[in-house]
């Protein structure tokens, strides 16, 4: 269970509250407006930005103080998800060893990986020579490989097509069912939050709610949220 | 360009003969006298092999040292950190005499080092000979190295530290992946232009190396032509001097000179990596003793200069007056030449002729001021005393040397006002002189005033030319500093390089706020 205990952080006149617990391996979407903090909250979890006041708790373990790589967590930006000057393979390697010195046996897992998301053969190739749907499975075949109880994604998929990225989705929700990862994901669009998440969390002008069922939430949603959507 | 003042066009070209002139026609009179000239000596081989070998070494140090120094500033935000990347950027308008004054008060024979060596039994220390060179060259390029890796780090993409530190990338995994990448492409580049500058060292060469072990081409033409009044000698080495130079400026151009002027210096990279005890020391030692080398000399200069000021004479003083003037003649010339080649480059475009001129603007770096003074000197013998001539030379061959600055921040500037108000102006018939003087001069504030501030600066401080042309009773101020030196007058001296740091200084300061002065953005 991840759990948020009294957690904030103020950036200016901004702050961010969260007091709340996901449940292991619930796969849950985080909706609200922009600027109200989605992001800054999934940065905590990751790391990326340190709490003024409360914990972060992963299985009953303080997570809070440990750096972004030491955390339990796999997480995938907006963007800049691979190293432009390495190959797919070595993108991909990197989630085994960052010194890259491989072992032909994990040669062979990075193959595997790259399989498992469709790209079997395409190993060789740099970013820039694959398409953006290709490069997103490329980080998806990195956090299969890392294999972290929890995934994090602030919107890796937002500049695909609408077809592509519900592709990537049920890619996403392949992996992570077939692991038994948790899955943490900012969303825009409702309709994602409904096809893999059986959770919401709204995060609106800096206060993060407890998850909720996707279907009840999407049925009623409250002020905030029937603002958003329109 | 249709609407273009025929003048402007006249202008550049005007601009660009004059170029042509001072570069290759005084090569040309070089090459001209050199011919049938004696053969060349032992000693000039010696010079050419120390020239090699000391800018090799200068350059090779000043990069590998700049390293830990660049990676701390990189990742580490601190209180006075804008300060140290402004003295960073210092030395291009600190006068390299006040510079090397500085540097005897530590290292020199009666410097603070000396003293502490004699104090424990030791020898005094002594500064003279390729080491000597070396240290000045490291000196002055540390600065410059740093301020180019710098510029490399920051470039890298702050979303791929924070794409490392999510998969647990240690400080060594970041070295290898995304560090040494960068390195690889910025140090060569940075090694080249310090091996560039530091080939046509000539005032270091002068004050600290000399004889038969440390002498450099430059200084070798101006002792063939300032001792043995042997004008064949010196013509030959010019032409050697110019092929080093241009041969070094052509490996450049395929290397790609970084950047030298431009900011965002103001951020740095957030390292999840660096939280360590022991990275934490090393950067703060680097940036430490980075700082211990660069300012004890000036500290130097202040302490000793202050003291020395009633000691100061007449002659300091007319030849500050003089420093000034040529200061100012060469900021005018300057940026009349450039405003009328940069005019004449934005409007050539990117057709065959753009691109060449632009690259004639900068072939004054492998033209060394002593080969385009000897040049002058050749041509001018026959009609005038060159002594007569020796300001007015001496404003007109640094006003060249700064072109390939000026132009740098001016091209790029002209070329956006162009692109951003050409269609606005043209639209509103505003066309030459007119356009130039509502349009393009306000816009062009900024990048005016700081490239005025520097020629001027550079001008002030240049101890080059001047040595070859000045007669016994004139002196620029970075000539009359070197004479004293020369004399061991150290506290008149002293007080002299105050006047001359605090000149240089306050010409560039007041030029760059002019820029800045209410300019809108």
């Amino acid at each position: 269970m991840l759990t948020l205990e009294s957690l904030s952080l103020t950036q200016g006149d901004f702050t961010l509250t969260a007091d709340l617990s996901v449940e292991a391996g619930a796969r849950v979407a985080i909706v609200g407006p922009s600027g109200g903090g989605k992001t800054t909250f999934l940065s905590l979890i990751g790391g990326f930005l340190q709490p003024d006041r409360g914990c972060i708790l992963w299985q009953g373990r303080d997570i809070s103080r440990l750096s972004p790589g030491d955390r339990p967590i796999s997480m995938l930006f907006q963007d800049n998800n691979l190293f432009p000057h390495l190959t797919a393979a070595q993108n991909v390697g990197l989630g085994l060893k960052p010194s890259l010195k491989l072992s032909p046996e994990e040669q062979d897992r990075v193959d595997d990986a790259l399989t498992r998301v469709g790209l079997a053969g395409l190993g060789g190739r740099k970013p820039a020579q694959l398409s953006g749907g290709q490069q997103g499975r490329v980080a998806l075949a990195r956090v299969l490989l890392r294999a972290k109880p929890l995934v994090l994604l602030d919107e890796p998929f937002a500049a695909l097509g609408p077809a592509l990225k519900v592709e990537m989705l049920d890619l996403v929700k392949e992996l992570v069912e077939s692991s038994g990862a948790t899955l943490l994901m900012i969303t825009h669009d409702p309709r994602d939050a409904e096809r893999i998440a059986q959770q919401t969390i709204l995060v609106n002008d800096g206060a993060v709610s407890a998850p909720v069922d996707t279907a009840t939430l999407l049925r009623d949603p409250p002020d905030a949220l029937r603002d958003y959507l329109g | 360009m249709a609407g273009r003042d025929q003048s402007l066009t006249v202008s550049g070209v005007l601009a660009a003969s004059l170029i042509l002139i001072l570069t290759f026609g005084t090569l040309a009179a070089v090459g001209w006298r050199a011919e049938g000239a004696g053969q060349l000596g032992p000693a000039d081989f010696a010079a050419i092999r120390f020239t090699l070998w000391q800018s090799f070494l200068s350059a090779t140090i000043s990069t590998i040292l700049a390293v830990p120094v660049a990676r701390a500033l990189a990742r580490r935000r601190f209180p006075g950190r804008g300060l140290v990347i402004t003295l960073l950027g210092a030395p291009f308008i600190l006068p390299v005499i006040v510079a090397i004054f500085g540097l005897l008060a530590i290292f020199g024979r009666t410097g603070v080092l000396s003293e502490i060596s004699r104090a424990f039994g030791g020898e005094a220390l002594n500064i003279y000979g390729l080491h000597g060179v070396v240290l000045a060259h490291v000196f002055f390029n540390i600065p410059l190295a740093t301020r180019l890796i710098l510029q490399g780090w920051l470039a890298i993409p702050a979303e791929r530290f924070r794409l490392a530190a999510s998969l647990g990338f240690r400080g060594r995994d970041i070295a290898r992946q995304l560090e040494w990448p960068m390195l690889r492409e910025v140090l060569p580049g940075a090694w080249l232009v310090i091996f560039l500058i530091c080939l046509t060292s000539f005032a270091v060469a002068l004050t600290l190396g000399g004889g038969p072990r440390a002498t450099t081409v430059e200084l070798a033409i101006y002792q063939a032509f300032r001792f043995d009044f042997d004008l064949g000698k010196a013509a030959l080495l010019a032409l050697i001097q110019f092929g080093i130079g241009g041969t070094a400026a052509l490996f450049a151009l395929r290397i790609a000179l970084p950047q030298t002027a431009g900011g965002g210096f103001d951020r740095t990279v957030e390292r999840w990596d660096a939280r360590g005890r022991l990275s934490r020391w090393t950067d703060v030692l680097a940036i430490g003793l980075a700082m211990i080398f660069l300012l004890s000399p000036l500290t130097a200069v202040f302490a000793e200069g202050l003291r020395g000021i009633p000691d100061l004479g007449a002659p300091v003083f007319r030849a500050a007056v003089a420093s000034v003037l040529v200061a100012l003649a060469s900021t005018a010339l300057a940026l009349l030449l450039s405003l009328s080649l940069a005019h004449l480059i934005v409007a050539m475009g990117h057709r065959r002729g753009g691109p060449l001129l632009e690259a004639l603007g900068y072939l004054s770096i492998a033209a060394s001021p002593l080969v385009v003074g000897t040049g002058l000197f050749i041509l001018i013998f026959p009609f005038v005393s060159p002594d007569y001539l020796a300001l007015p030379v001496t404003a007109l061959v640094n006003a060249t040397m700064s072109l390939p600055f000026v132009l740098r921040s001016l091209v790029p500037a002209l070329r956006e006002v162009e692109s951003r108000y050409g269609t606005l102006s043209e639209s509103l018939g505003l066309g030459g002189w007119r356009r130039f003087r509502i349009v393009t001069l306000p816009r062009l504030r900024r990048p005016l005033g700081f490239a005025a501030g520097l020629t001027a600066a550079l001008s002030m401080g240049d101890l080059g030319v001047i040595a070859l042309f000045a007669g016994p009773e004139q002196a620029t101020l970075p000539l009359q500093l070197y004479r004293l030196m020369g004399a061991y007058r150290m506290e008149e001296a002293a007080a002299a390089a105050l006047l001359l740091l605090a000149l240089s200084v306050a010409l560039f300061w007041i030029f760059d706020r002019g820029g800045r002065a209410d300019a809108d953005a």
